[in-house]
């Protein structure tokens, strides 16, 4: 892989791990000595991605902001990695005025016109409308692309499946990614699923399906190109399953007793993995290690900062934008 | 808004007449001639032309790039068509039959009704989702529900619901042009179908030009002293029998047809109950939590002192919608209950 490539994915990992560190921190800090899910300056439930970074960094490397991306309840990662505006993402988290959607939507509704980034609370349910800013672009006769995004639990949903079915049909540019992190909650992947690889259920819709194994950041950012080049070419869609790995819990406050491996999950983690596989390559050294490191935590305490002088919204504005 | 303005075109007796089915659809063919962005997405709306004639024609003028067949996935189909609204096209997915709306129902109330909100007003969701509700003709309780009341309960929707051809194309043409999501709710009997027992007033005259029906805006179809009657769909021609045979024994039913539960024009329903003291609501969707709990609360809010006698309904009594026809007229909301309880408010 080129350098540049190289170090642009490291990067984006970086930002994605260093933005979720500072939420991770703000979300406890205020939430002691006893756990209330709903009090301080970020309320209600909270799913970071940490460990996920791969996915999104290497999917979103092939996108420009004109492709949508509808990413999941677990959506930080794609959203950094696709380029939503970091200080309105954190004002939107952190329920401000100034926020994406002015403190509507929260976390697990982020909505940037922008970037065409969009995600949902709902599993598997963020599929259909990416068949359907697919189908708008088709109509636009560009090269633009959908990318829709979900766990492996999503995948028995009926709303994979109706999904796949009728993107293969009408030979829709769109790619499928599945980020397969073994947990459906507390449930695993064995007791859920009845294949080993849900890239297996592609070819029943007769698209290419591939399975990443490693949580590799290039190994995603490979497969990724062809799918997207697939797509950009009107030759229809694809599907793309990268066994991840959660590091955290499924949310925040999630003591994950049900997780017999997670002494060696920190082992696993991706980013010194490809921190160490980059410097053997003499891709990078301390002083990028640290540039990247400084360039990121620069634009997450700027975004938080934001975030933190932004107003919480006025009550007497609860009904608006209800109807446009 | 006052009570002389009319709120839709009249027709008068010399403009060619339609049945509803096909007013809707001129409706629909004079949008996509006017907006490339408008298409049609479904079960059975291409070369069927819909099952209801809902799209009638639609493939052969406009073809299958902007008619579009679906498979039987509505969940990925209506989906597909908020995917599109948002990036800007605008799109009328049928629902072939509203009963059907438990396998899609995320994508309507969490995607198609929530985005506008989520996003802080940033995105607009610019679709009609239509659908046809209704029974009286034996097709059982997983085919003959009206459930209107159950898209209005739930926020960042309208819902429209038109009774006679002319209002079908004017606001079929205002739920395309609506930056929301609009539910269009067509009941089977106003249609005009030629396999279905018709209405003498499902066939009526409509304009020609293209026209808006404002959604939000109630229609007195039939002005009385002595009792309004708030209704909606097929049960305006019920209840204008009804008014017509009543009032030769004097007694004068003011006849409401709210065409839109969201938003509900509740100016038009005061005023009238203002004037007659009674009030009636007749709805086809289930008795609690719905529609005709919503009016009648909607005046007491404002002024109890409006009713000179209790408010009445006539609705389905909640049971799912029988199959024998003995069992579905004992709950539709049929001429000869309306007019019972007509009877019993003016007499009250």
């Amino acid at each position: 892989m080129e350098p540049k490539i190289a170090l642009d994915l490291y990067r984006t990992m970086v930002l994605i791990r260093t933005f979720e560190e500072a939420i991770l921190r703000e979300y406890h800090a205020d939430k002691k000595p006893v756990f209330d899910i709903g009090a301080g300056q970020i309320p209600g439930e909270m799913h970071l991605s940490a460990g996920q970074e791969p996915v999104a960094a290497g999917v979103c490397a092939h996108l420009t902001t004109d492709d949508a991306v509808t990413a999941t309840h677990r959506p930080h990662h794609f959203a950094i990695a696709h380029g939503v505006d970091l200080r309105k993402m954190a004002a939107e988290i952190f329920g401000r005025v100034d926020g994406l959607g002015h403190g509507r939507g929260g976390h697990m509704h982020l909505f940037d016109p922008d970037t065409h980034f969009s995600c949902s609370g709902i599993i598997a349910e963020g599929y259909p409308p990416a068949l359907g800013q697919a189908l708008a672009f088709q109509r636009q006769g560009n090269a633009r692309i959908a990318v829709a995004v979900t766990g492996e639990g999503a995948a028995n949903q009926g709303a994979f499946h109706e999904s796949l079915n009728l993107a293969s049909l009408w030979k829709l540019p769109v790619v499928f990614v599945v980020e397969d992190n073994d947990w459906g909650i507390s449930v695993p992947r064995s007791a859920s699923t009845c294949v080993t690889s849900n890239a297996v259920r592609a070819a029943g819709y007769d698209m290419p399906g591939e399975r990443v194994e490693d949580n590799s950041v290039e190994a995603v950012h490979a497969a990724a190109e062809r799918a997207v080049a697939r797509a950009r070419a009107g030759e229809g869609p694809s599907l793309i399953e990268v066994h991840t790995l959660r590091l955290w819990g499924h949310f925040e406050g999630d003591a994950q007793g049900y997780r017999p491996d997670l002494e060696g999950v920190p082992g696993r983690d991706p980013l010194p993995t490809y921190e160490a596989e980059l410097r053997r390559a003499g891709v990078l050294g301390d002083a990028g290690a640290r540039e990247a490191a400084d360039a990121a935590a620069q634009r997450v305490e700027d975004a938080i900062a934001f975030a933190k002088q932004s107003a919480e919204p006025a009550p007497e504005t609860a009904r608006d934008y209800v109807f446009a | 808004m006052t009570l002389t303005e009319p709120s839709s075109p009249v027709p008068t007796s010399t403009q060619r007449k339609l049945s509803t089915a096909k007013a809707m659809v001129e409706g629909i063919a004079q949008e996509m001639e006017r907006d490339p962005g408008v298409f049609v997405l479904g079960e059975d709306v291409g070369s069927y032309g819909g099952i209801f004639s809902s799209t009638t024609g639609l493939l052969e003028k406009f073809g299958p790039q902007r008619v579009l067949d679906t498979p039987i996935s509505e969940t990925a189909f209506i989906g597909t068509a908020i995917g599109a609204a948002v990036e800007g096209m605008r799109p009328i997915v049928e629902l072939m039959f509203v009963d059907f709306f438990g396998v899609c129902m995320d994508q309507i109330y969490n995607h198609m009704a929530k985005i506008h909100f989520e996003s802080g007003g940033n995105l607009t969701v610019p679709m009609v989702l239509t659908t046809a509700v209704g029974g009286g003709y034996s097709d059982g309780a997983q085919h003959s529900q009206c459930l209107w009341g159950t898209f209005a309960h739930l926020p960042g929707m309208k819902v429209v619901v038109p009774s006679t051809p002319a209002d079908a194309k004017g606001l079929m043409i205002s739920a395309i042009r609506d930056d929301n999501p609009v539910v269009y709710l067509f009941h089977k009997g106003i249609m005009g179908l030629p396999w279905m027992a018709k209405n003498r007033r499902s066939i009526g005259p409509v304009p020609e030009d293209e026209y808006e029906v404002p959604i939000g805006k109630a229609s007195i179809v039939r002005p009385g002293r002595d009792v309004t009657i708030v209704t909606l769909s097929l049960s305006v021609h019920h209840a204008l029998d009804v008014a017509d045979e009543l009032a030769g024994d004097n007694v004068e039913c003011e006849v409401i047809d709210l065409r839109s539960l969201v938003p509900m024009d509740t100016d038009t329903i005061l005023e009238s109950v203002g004037r007659t003291g009674r009030l009636l609501v007749v709805d086809e969707d289930y008795l609690s939590f719905g529609l005709s709990g919503e009016v009648i609360a909607r005046v007491v809010e404002r002024d109890p002192t409006l009713l000179r006698a209790p408010a009445r309904r006539v609705c389905v009594p909640d049971v799912p919608i029988p199959y024998a026809r003995s069992l579905e007229y004992a709950v539709l909301p049929t001429a000869d209950r309306i007019r019972r309880a007509v009877l019993e408010v003016v007499t009250a």
